[in-house]
């Protein structure tokens, strides 16, 4: 497969249970090794459409592959990772021997999977406690074992159900910087998650899905999709110079001294500041911003946000 | 799909020797092992040996062969209390709980989780039937001198009734919550213990129609059925016909309903694959 190549990719998934539709309409297209954010609010289907991805529901309608191989494919299920929501194991098992069989479940054996054991108990910081019985874990402790169960197989997909949950700052350093390390290894991640500043920091490109249905797709790398805001102050602040703005952005409003615009290309900001001072207008501030996240989130959710 | 299913038998044996329930049934074993041997000692001391003179070999040998029916009774029981009771919470439980989520998505066929766990609770099962029954024959024997015979052909007979049970737990597992599967589970052996004297019922009082009965409940819940005919294979036959015994079946499950009770075992096991592949997850 080449290294652009779709990883997962659906048409119009479906689910629902009895009357309830969980899942709409779901058509997303996931490249290889790219961080993949698919974001929501509760209730959105979010956590139903990563079953239906992983083969644990079946859609009652739509198609779906993963790395080319149809929904829930045990050899494609060799290939990829998972860590649930409050990932949760048999707590009677240390980590070790937690690893030893979900690795016995992914195929491996004998020194091979002992090696790959150590390294993940050494990267998610639990060889200390790696004898210890599960139930003797904090909450973070178990979600970090969780995610070194989701990395056991090398996998090329990583599908991680909202990872830094329960997690205190520096557990959620830590999965930002396997993210990062599964990143440099080519390896595609499909995050989920509610905490839009850990998807913002790490993910390429996010989905928007609201009531079961993908509603807006926007790329985080390189060039910002719906442009930049530019924040600017000056004086005097006259209608006849806000009105000839327009000739630069759109979307303009006036906040006492403040003008807020949006611009589609950061390469309007250097001829909006040499017309400025070309004016003979005294430039207090000029700043310009990408959208953030949740602004976005706010923006395309408006108000239907289910409860739950 | 045999390499999946002998790593959850693996994770399965782990986890339920470590569970509560197996050492509340191991503890209630040795309780029970306990308190039987108590009884037979007091039996033994109290009751036939200051009598030995006086009584004919038969009446002693009857005597003894009851009691250790008796022991053999509640270790079926126990076995089977067991059989329910260890899986009954494992996949629904499992389910409920997310940890199934997690081992579905990796590379193993669902049959092989449901096959896996009832390999391991089927060896759980018979390591504590070989533990209560095993006990109850060796208490008799060192107090009394009483070796049960043909054990060999009893106890398979035993731990199929077990077989039965376990798989039920497992079957209903992948469809019902866990309380709902514990409550179906032991009413279908109280329906199986109900029908079985309905049968015996029939047969003594020569309603056909009780008979008929009794014989359709055992094929729709065979475990009391296979105790019947381990009960009658452990007693030898003048003992039955003389009908002193609590134990003598008056209609003997037959042959057949043995191999039915196999049949039951597959059926039922197919079953709980199907809905088990379907189950959401």
């Amino acid at each position: 497969m080449p290294e652009t190549a779709t990883v997962i990719e659906t048409r119009s998934l479906r689910r629902r249970f009895g009357a309830t539709v969980a899942v709409a309409d779901l058509s997303l297209a996931v490249r290889r090794g790219e961080i993949f954010g698919f974001l929501g609010p509760n209730g959105a289907g979010k956590t139903t459409s990563l079953k239906l991805l992983l083969g644990l529901l079946e859609p009652s309608g739509g198609t779906g592959r993963v790395l080319g191989a149809p929904l829930g494919d045990r050899r494609a299920r060799s290939r990829i990772g998972f860590l649930p929501e409050h990932f949760h194991f048999h707590n009677s098992l240390s980590a070790r021997e937690l690893l030893d069989i979900h690795g016995r479940l992914q195929g491996l054996r004998g020194p091979v999977l002992a090696k790959r054991i150590d390294e993940l108990l050494v990267r998610v910081d639990l060889q200390d406690v790696r004898d210890r019985p599960l139930r003797q874990y904090s909450k973070g402790m178990t979600q970090r074992a969780g995610l070194a169960q989701a990395l056991l197989n090398k996998p090329e997909i990583v599908f991680l159900d909202e990872p830094t949950s329960g997690l205190d700052p520096l557990g959620r350093r830590l999965v930002r910087e396997i993210i990062q390390e599964l990143r440099g290894q080519g390896t595609t991640v499909f995050l989920n998650s509610h905490l839009l500043g850990e998807v913002e920091a790490t993910c390429d490109r996010v989905v928007f899905v609201r009531q079961g249905r993908t509603v807006h797709e926007l790329s985080l790398a390189g060039e910002a999709d719906g442009g930049f805001e530019v924040e600017l102050r000056f004086a005097p602040l006259e209608e006849a110079v806000v009105a000839e703005l327009e000739k630069f952005g759109t979307e303009i409003t006036r906040s006492q001294e403040r003008i807020r615009m949006r611009i589609a290309d950061e390469q309007v900001m250097p001829e909006l500041a040499s017309w400025l001072v070309g004016r003979g207008l005294k430039v207090y501030e000029l700043r310009c911003r990408r959208r953030s996240l949740e602004e976005w989130f706010v923006a395309i959710m408006g108000q239907d946000h289910r409860p739950g | 799909m045999m390499h999946g299913a002998l790593t959850i038998a693996r994770l399965t044996w782990i986890d339920a020797r470590r569970t509560r329930i197996a050492l509340a049934a191991f503890i209630g074993g040795l309780v029970f092992l306990a308190v039987y041997g108590t009884a037979v000692f007091f039996m033994q001391h109290s009751v036939i040996a200051p009598r030995q003179a006086h009584l004919p070999p038969l009446v002693r040998q009857a005597t003894v062969q009851v009691l250790t029916l008796v022991g053999l009774y509640v270790a079926n029981f126990l076995t089977l209390a067991t059989a329910v009771m260890l899986p009954v919470d494992s996949i629904s439980g499992e389910i409920d709980s997310g940890v199934m989520q997690t081992v579905a998505s990796k590379p193993v066929d669902r049959a092989g989780i449901v096959i896996g766990k009832w390999l391991a609770y089927l060896a759980m099962i018979a390591v504590y039937l070989l533990l209560v029954a095993g006990g109850v024959v060796l208490l008799v024997w060192g107090m009394t001198g009483f070796l049960q015979p043909n054990l060999i052909g009893a106890l398979p007979l035993m731990l199929l009734s077990a077989v039965v049970m376990v798989t039920l737990s497992i079957a209903g597992g992948t469809r019902f919550t866990t309380v709902t599967n514990g409550i179906a589970v032991f009413a279908f052996y109280a329906i199986a213990f109900i029908g079985g004297w309905i049968e015996q019922i029939g047969v003594r009082l020569g309603s056909s129609a009780a008979r008929y009965i009794g014989t359709v409940i055992s094929l729709i819940s065979p475990s009391d059925a296979l105790w019947r005919r381990a009960a009658h294979e452990l007693q030898p036959p003048l003992l039955e016909q003389l009908n002193i015994s609590p134990f003598s079946a008056v209609d003997v499950p037959s042959v057949a309903m043995v191999a039915w009770g196999v049949g039951f075992v597959i059926v039922t096991l197919l079953a709980a694959l199907r809905t088990f592949q379907k189950r959401a997850l």
